[in-house]
C-alpha cells in the first residue's frame, strides 16, 4: 500500500519543524507497518501531548490523542478491553518518563502487549525547551540557561529494569535499523520498548550549538554504535543502538483470561 | 535481482520544509535545495536507488520511482 494510504493527508505538510526527527520516526513507522502487512484496523494508536504525541493525529489507524503522560494508561484500557488490537504508543521523553514516569514502570511491570515509542530528543519541544529528564548534566534549555544539573535516565536501563520484555535503541540517522526494530517491537508478545534518538534542532539543537538537523542526525551517526561493537570497547562513551532485551514471560492480557477461567470455576485443579 | 533503474523522483513540494537532510546524506550528491529552499534532483544520472532520501524526509516529500515498478 502507498505510503499516503496510511497517513491523513488533509492534515499535511505537518505542523513539526522542519528537520523535526518526529517526521522521521513517523516514516519509519509506516515502513514497519506496511512491511508486516498490517491493516489499519487492526492497530490503535495512543498518545498523550507533545510535539512527538501530533502523530497520532497524522496518521490514519484508531488513534486516540489523550493527555499529557497518561497515554500508557488508557493504552491498557484499550488493551484489556480489545486484546487482539495492536496498540502503538508514541512518547516524547518528557511524555513517557517525566510526568508518565510511574505509568510506564507499571505498564512494563505487567508486561501488556504494546509498542512503546520513546522519541527522544532530550527536551520539551512542545512547549518551549525546557530540560526533560533525558536532556543530561551539563546541556543547556529554556529552564537551564546556565546549566542542567539533573542527570540522565538511561532509557534501556530504565525500561529492562522495570521489566519490559523486549528494549531496543536507534536513531533517525539509522532509518532501516528503526523499520527493523519497530517490526520486531509490534510483533512481540509482551511490553516493548523502542527509545528513538530524534532531533530538535529548533529547542534542543539551537540551545547546544549541535547545528542543523542534518548535524545533530550526523552526530548520532558517530555517537553511536552497534551493541558490543569493538568500537564501544574502545570507546565506552558511545552510546550502543541495537536490540538489548527480547524474551518471553507471561503477557497480561493472556494471564488475565486464565484469571477470568479460575474465577468461572474452571481450570481450578491445575 | 537487476539493479533497480531510476524512473523519477516525485517531489510534494508543497510539503518540503528545505531541512536539508536528504541532500546531506545522499551517497551520490544527486540532491540540491534550490532557491526557495525546496530539494531539487540536480543529477538523476548519478542516483542508484537506494532510497535513504525516501525514508530519511521527515515530511515524506520525497519517492524514489524505479523503472520495474508499476507493471504488477
Ligand atoms: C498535565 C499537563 N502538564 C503539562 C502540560 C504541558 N506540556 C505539554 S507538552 C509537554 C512536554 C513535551 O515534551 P515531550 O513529552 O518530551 O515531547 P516533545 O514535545 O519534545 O516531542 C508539557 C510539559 C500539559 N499539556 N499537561
Ligand atoms: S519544537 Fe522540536 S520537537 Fe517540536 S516540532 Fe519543532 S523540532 Fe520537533
Ligand atoms: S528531507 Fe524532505 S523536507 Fe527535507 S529537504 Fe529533503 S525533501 Fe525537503
Ligand atoms: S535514492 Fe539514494 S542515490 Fe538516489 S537520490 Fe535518494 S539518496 Fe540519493
Amino acid at each position: 500500500m502507498p505510503v499516503k494510504d496510511y497517513i491523513r493527508e488533509r492534515f499535511f505538510p505537518h505542523l513539526w519543524c522542519p528537520g523535526c526527527g518526529h517526521g522521521i520516526v513517523m516514516n519509519a513507522l509506516i515502513r514497519a507497518i506496511e512491511a508486516l502487512g498490517l491493516s489499519k484496523n487492526e492497530i490503535v494508536m495512543v498518545s498523550g501531548i507533545g510535539c512527538s504525541s501530533r502523530i497520532s493525529g497524522y496518521l490514519d489507524f484508531h488513534t486516540l490523542h489523550t493527555i499529557h503522560g497518561r497515554a500508557l494508561a488508557f493504552a491498557t484500557g484499550v488493551k484489556m478491553g480489545l486484546p487482539e488490537l495492536n496498540i502503538i504508543v508514541p512518547m516524547g521523553d518528557g511524555d513517557a518518563l517525566a510526568i508518565g514516569g510511574n505509568h510506564f514502570i507499571h505498564a512494563a511491570r505487567r508486561n501488556i502487549e504494546m509498542t512503546a515509542i520513546i522519541m527522544n530528543n532530550r527536551i520539551y519541544g512542545m512547549t518551549g525547551g525546557q530540560y526533560s529528564p533525558l536532556s543530561g548534566y551539563g546541556t543547556l534549555a529554556t529552564t537551564a540557561p546556565y546549566m542542567n544539573i539533573d542527570h540522565a535516565f538511561d532509557v534501556v536501563q530504565l525500561s529492562i529494569a522495570a521489566g519490559a520484555t523486549f528494549v531496543a535503541r536507534t536513531t533517525t540517522y539509522h532509518v532501516q535499523q528503526m523499520t527493523d526494530c519497530f517490526k520486531k517491537a509490534i510483533l512481540h508478545e509482551g511490553f516493548s520498548v523502542v527509545e528513538v534518538l530524534s532531533q530538535c534542532p529548533t529547542y534542543f539543537g539551537r540551545k547546544n550549538k549541535m547545528g542543523s538537523a542534518a548535524d545533530m542526525m550526523a552526530f548520532y551517526r558517530d555517537h553511536t554504535t552497534p551493541i558490543g561493537s569493538k568500537k564501544k570497547k574502545e570507546n565506552p562513551d558511545l552510546i550502543e543502538r541495537g536490540i538489548f532485551v527480547q524474551k518471553d514471560l507471561p503477557e497480561y492480557c493472556r494471564a488475565y483470561d486464565t484469571v477470568i477461567e479460575r474465577a468461572k470455576g474452571k481450570g481450578q485443579k491445575g | 535481482m537487476a539493479k533497480p533503474k531510476l524512473k523519477e523522483h516525485q517531489i510534494q513540494t508543497e510539503w518540503c520544509k528545505g531541512c536539508g537532510i536528504c541532500v546531506a546524506f545522499c551517497p551520490k550528491s544527486v540532491l540540491e535545495l534550490d532557491s526557495q529552499d525546496k530539494v531539487r534532483v540536480a543529477r538523476p544520472e548519478d542516483c542508484i536507488c537506494c532510497r535513504l532520501c525516501e525514508l530519511r524526509c521527515p515530511d515524506i516529500a520525497i519517492e524514489v520511482i524505479v523503472e520495474q515498478e508499476g507493471s504488477g
